[in-house]
């Protein structure tokens, strides 16, 4: 799951730096992920583990961390292994 | 028309008489002259009103939200330049109330506040971010000795000249990224000032708003602790909506007011004679109730959710949509119930030496769509929408 979340983030956050070299915990937003960005990384999450993040998770907090986006995703059902 | 449902309170009964017996009498005057409402302004100073929102554990008074949605309605039914600039500062108090997180340097000056009644003007907008408040040019930088600086160009600044201290928001270092943002409190004897053009507008000429660069070298403790992002969601952003449009509803109610005592006016010259205008008065008074009905409900919905412990429904994209909502909705109907009483006034409206002249009132209330453009608001939504689910 976490190469499948980097990868989205890859295509989608439109970062100045490469994903696969942030830390699990680092903050996307400081990395340069727009709240504009950050909509278009959620519609790839959703679309590419087959979820619907309710209201309550489109939050800032829940997408600002590859650390984040997995447990908001094991708390809809999808295990690690994804 | 009578639209408070708050009674008993101390603070609007004497917000209510600044309004009508300062505010009130000095509004032609500050819109003619484009001048800040200083008898005003010194009227709410004298009753402490400026510091009314910070909490009482800070020594302040600790008015309610609600309170001060009113007091902006009662100022802005009598000078809209009293009452956007009053909602300004509040907005202003609020944000650094609710996020100072413990934060010595920031506790003592709300006490400072309290103490001094200092007025507080933002520097939220910039040259070159195409409006969006949510990013930043100007960055926090390092200016030796320990302190930072910072330049930034503002094309606004809402009595920029006449505060004491300034709310910017900046990139948090000279590296991050511009969402990256900060909220800063630069007081008046650390700020340079560059004027930048001059200020003749259409409406809300009592703001006195032109732009500047703005300089400043400060402590790092006026940084405030909570990264800017969240002000700005849980706080700046909803109670700004919703404050101005209280300011812009009290603008409304007064074009109704006075589009309603034309038309009695003219029922008692013809007793029992068919009255054209009362029927267009009516139709005005249909806007001018969903108007209220929309500012009213907003506030109670941010009261709900402001409420909750941790506020996470108002850092939801759900919560945005829907203050950004009563943004674009208000903002376009103030300004139509405007235009709707000078249509039930005619001639005496259009004329602004009558007691019926609609003009200031219409001017003003156009300002409201330019306050963060509508467009770029749509633009948001529009994103927002694509994976917000209730809306």
């Amino acid at each position: 799951m976490n190469e499948k979340i980097r990868s989205i983030l890859g295509e989608h956050a439109r970062m100045p730096s490469d994903p696969e070299s942030l830390s699990d915990h680092a903050d996307l937003y400081e990395a340069g992920m727009t709240s504009h960005a950050s909509v278009n990384v959620m519609l790839a999450l959703e679309d590419a583990f087959d979820v619907e993040f309710p209201d309550r998770m489109l939050t800032r907090s829940v997408f600002e961390s590859v650390a984040a986006i997995e447990s908001a995703l094991n708390e809809l059902g999808i295990g690690a292994a994804a | 028309m009578s639209t408070t449902a708050i009674t008993g309170s101390a603070f609007l009964e004497s917000i209510r008489r600044i309004a009508e017996d300062v505010a009130k009498p000095n509004a032609e005057e500050v819109d003619r002259e484009a001048r800040l409402p200083s008898e005003a302004l010194a009227a709410l100073r004298d009753e402490r009103a400026l510091s009314s929102f910070v909490p009482d554990s800070l020594g302040g008074a600790g008015v309610s939200l609600e309170e001060i949605a009113a007091a902006c309605f009662e100022l802005g039914r009598r000078c809209a330049a009293t009452g956007m600039v009053f909602a300004m500062h509040q907005i202003q108090v609020a944000s650094i109330a609710r996020h100072l997180d413990d934060a010595p340097w920031f506790e003592s000056y709300l006490a400072d506040v309290v103490k001094e009644q200092r007025l507080i003007a933002s520097v939220t907008s910039e040259v070159g971010t195409g409006g969006d408040m949510g990013k930043s040019v100007a960055a926090v930088e390092p200016a030796g000795e320990g302190l930072s600086r910072f330049e930034k160009q503002a094309p606004t600044v809402s009595y920029g000249q006449h505060a004491d201290d300034l709310l910017v928001t900046l990139r948090r270092g000279p590296d991050a990224e511009p969402g990256d943002q900060v909220a800063v409190l630069a007081r008046a004897d650390q700020i340079e000032l560059e004027p930048k053009g001059t200020w003749d507008p259409l409406g809300m000429r009592g703001t006195c708003s032109p732009g500047f660069v703005v300089r400043a070298e400060f402590s790092p403790d006026q940084v405030l602790p909570t990264a800017f992002p969240r002000v700005s969601s849980e706080s700046m952003v909803p109670i700004s909506h919703i404050l101005w449009s209280h300011v812009w509803l009290g603008i409304a109610t007064d074009a109704f007011d006075r589009a309603r005592a034309f038309v009695r006016a003219a029922a008692r010259q013809k007793p029992g004679q068919p009255l054209p205008a009362a029927q267009k008065l009516s139709h005005v008074m249909s806007e001018l109730s969903l108007l209220r009905a929309e500012v009213g409900l907003a506030l109670r919905e941010f009261g709900e959710m402001s409420a909750e412990p941790g506020r996470e429904r108002l850092s939801t994209m759900a919560s945005a949509l829907r203050f950004n909502n009563l943004k674009i909705a208000s903002s376009e109907q103030a300004p139509s119930v405007c235009r709707g009483a000078l249509g039930v006034c005619g001639i005496v409206g259009y004329k602004n030496d009558s007691p019926f002249s609609i003009g200031r009132h219409l001017r003003d209330s156009m300002s409201a769509v330019l306050m963060v453009a509508n467009e770029r608001i749509h633009e948001t939504n529009a994103s927002l929408l694509l994976i917000a689910k209730e809306v």
